[in-house]
């Protein structure tokens, strides 16, 4: 069991999603950033779809009940134990009563806790991504205990180290194809989406808006599948970026698609960054 | 009848299939067969099928099939569907108050629309919706039908907070908030019913092509309604309609 002694700006249990449930409108959820979470969790051996902690901005502080091993990845939120420094991307060894911390945001925006074993929240919907009005909760709070499967810990021999850097976190460039209404801008929407750069704006796990317009003179389509990584085309004429806790359907233009990996790396962006669009 | 089809790549994960741009039955049927269909015959790089109103979107694994090859065997899924007539004939009878507590703006489309807010309700009651589609939010139902005389746009500043239940109108549609949400439709009614229960293995008692009829109830039924549903020992009253 972890106890909660701060929960940190945002923090939650996420596994790779609710898949299956959005003919009903259930959101997919699951982590922001595939990439960082499923290295973790392969840090421990444990399974792709283990359930790991999402860590945001600033992180919580933790305490551990039982023994086991951790991996962290992701965004470099200056973690410690019991007061040290300890090493990203790596497993680690974890007493009882152990307390982990952490600090100031060095880069990227969400860091992953793995556990020997995954977390062992309820299931909803057969995931246990928190997400609003389908799980109890939507964040870790003060004085939650979570339970992870503590005798997972024993079986060491399965654990390897790992060293892999966050390819992730630098990067600037998000990888796109066509939306469905792409064809529909027109040749200089179409040219500044080449060429300009956009900065991010508000931003949380439904979506990323992006603050300089684009100009919008086309209509609304009848309501249609949105999916994590689709770029919307708002009335006002800005963007904005579709993420894992999206709504199922909209009716806004639908102008790019992020890569899967590119929702990965916006997954690790802030405010007040600036990114740009280039073709697969 | 033969529909137009389009199938448009959706980044690298999904297909869209689209029909004319339109709230239409037929369309509605034929996508209902298609969806069946996908459903029943899947291959498993198929990950999931989404319907709405004139589109599905099809996820699928691109490490194990090609979009060329997936569009092709979507084709001749549409070809060889049942032509049956398959919009179901369903009929939920959606148990709404229309006090004045829970229809926060039966005046305002009463004094907009130049309608008795006993005729609002009348209207409102009578008609048969058709769902189209489930989305935006859990459990969200799109319902086709509205009668033209209570069109209303939505309101220039939207609620903070609107009730879980709470039926409204929003332009065209009309539509039942599945959880408490902010939101800017006009609120005429309340449902005590629960549009999503997770602790089913199908979270939605109904499915599109199904339809929909509210059915006036008073303010104490209403709470009488909210007791037994939370008991768990109420079953939502259905009809099977005659062509």
């Amino acid at each position: 069991m972890i106890r909660v002694l701060k929960k940190g700006l945002y923090t939650s249990i996420q596994d790779l999603g609710r898949v299956g449930y959005r003919n009903f409108g259930v959101p997919i959820s699951g982590v922001m950033d595939h990439d960082s979470a499923i290295l973790a969790n392969s840090i421990l051996a444990n399974m792709e779809n283990d359930a790991v902690m999402e860590i945001t901005l600033q992180g919580p502080q933790l305490q551990f009940l039982t023994a086991t091993k951790i991996a962290i990845t992701g965004a470099d939120l200056s973690p410690t134990l019991n007061g040290e420094p300890i090493t990203a991307n790596n497993s680690l060894d974890i007493k009882r009563n152990d307390i982990l911390d952490f600090g100031k945001r060095i880069n990227g925006a969400r860091a992953y806790l793995a556990i020997a074993g995954g977390f062992q929240t309820d299931l909803a919907l057969n995931s246990r991504s928190y997400c609003q009005d389908i799980t109890t909760k939507k964040t870790l709070d003060h004085g939650d205990d979570v339970s992870f499967l503590s005798s997972f810990a024993a079986n060491s021999k399965l654990y390897r180290k790992s060293i892999i850097a966050p390819s992730v976190i630098n990067k600037l460039e998000l990888k796109v194809h066509k939306g469905p209404e792409y064809d529909l801008l027109n040749v200089e929407q179409k040219d500044r989406l080449e060429t300009q750069a956009f900065t991010i704006g508000l931003n949380n796990r439904m979506a990323y808006q992006l603050e300089e317009p684009l100009g919008n003179q086309l209509r609304s389509i009848l309501s249609s599948a949105v999916l994590p990584g689709t770029v919307q085309l708002t009335p006002s004429g800005k963007m904005i970026i579709l993420m894992r806790d999206c709504q199922t359907t909209g009716g806004y233009p639908r102008i790019f698609q992020l890569s899967e990996s590119a929702i990965n790396v916006l997954s690790q962006k802030i405010q007040d960054e600036v990114i740009s669009f280039t073709w697969v | 009848m033969n529909h137009p089809l389009t199938y448009k790549p959706f980044g690298d994960i999904a297909i869209l299939i689209e029909w004319p741009s339109k709230i239409d039955e037929d369309i509605l049927n034929d996508i209902i067969l298609l969806y069946g269909s996908i459903l029943t015959n899947k291959p498993n790089s198929v990950t999931e099928v989404i319907q709405s109103i004139n589109s599905i979107t099809i996820l699928y694994d691109a490490q194990s099939i090609t979009f060329e090859a997936l569009k092709s065997w979507l084709e001749k899924q549409h070809k060889n569907k049942s032509s049956a007539r398959n919009t179901s004939r369903t009929l939920w009878k959606v148990p709404v108050c229309y006090d004045q507590i829970f229809g926060l703006d039966l005046q305002e489309l009463s004094d907009q629309r130049g309608l008795q807010i006993d005729e609002i309700i009348n209207i409102h009651s009578e008609s048969i919706y058709k769902i189209y589609s489930i989305g935006f939010l859990p459990g969200f139902l799109y319902l086709g039908g509205l009668d033209q005389r209570l069109h209303i746009g939505r309101k220039s500043t939207p609620r903070l907070e609107i009730l879980k239940g709470a039926v409204g109108i929003g332009g065209e549609q009309t539509g039942i908030y599945p959880t408490a949400s902010p939101g800017g439709w006009q609120i005429i009614g309340n449902t005590p019913i629960s549009l999503f229960d997770i602790s089913k293995e199908s979270p939605c008692f109904a499915k599109p092509g199904d339809n929909i009829q509210f059915v006036p109830v008073s303010l104490s039924e209403h709470k009488g309604l909210a007791e037994l549903i939370a008991l768990d020992s109420y079953k939502l009253e259905k009809e099977v309609l005659n062509d």
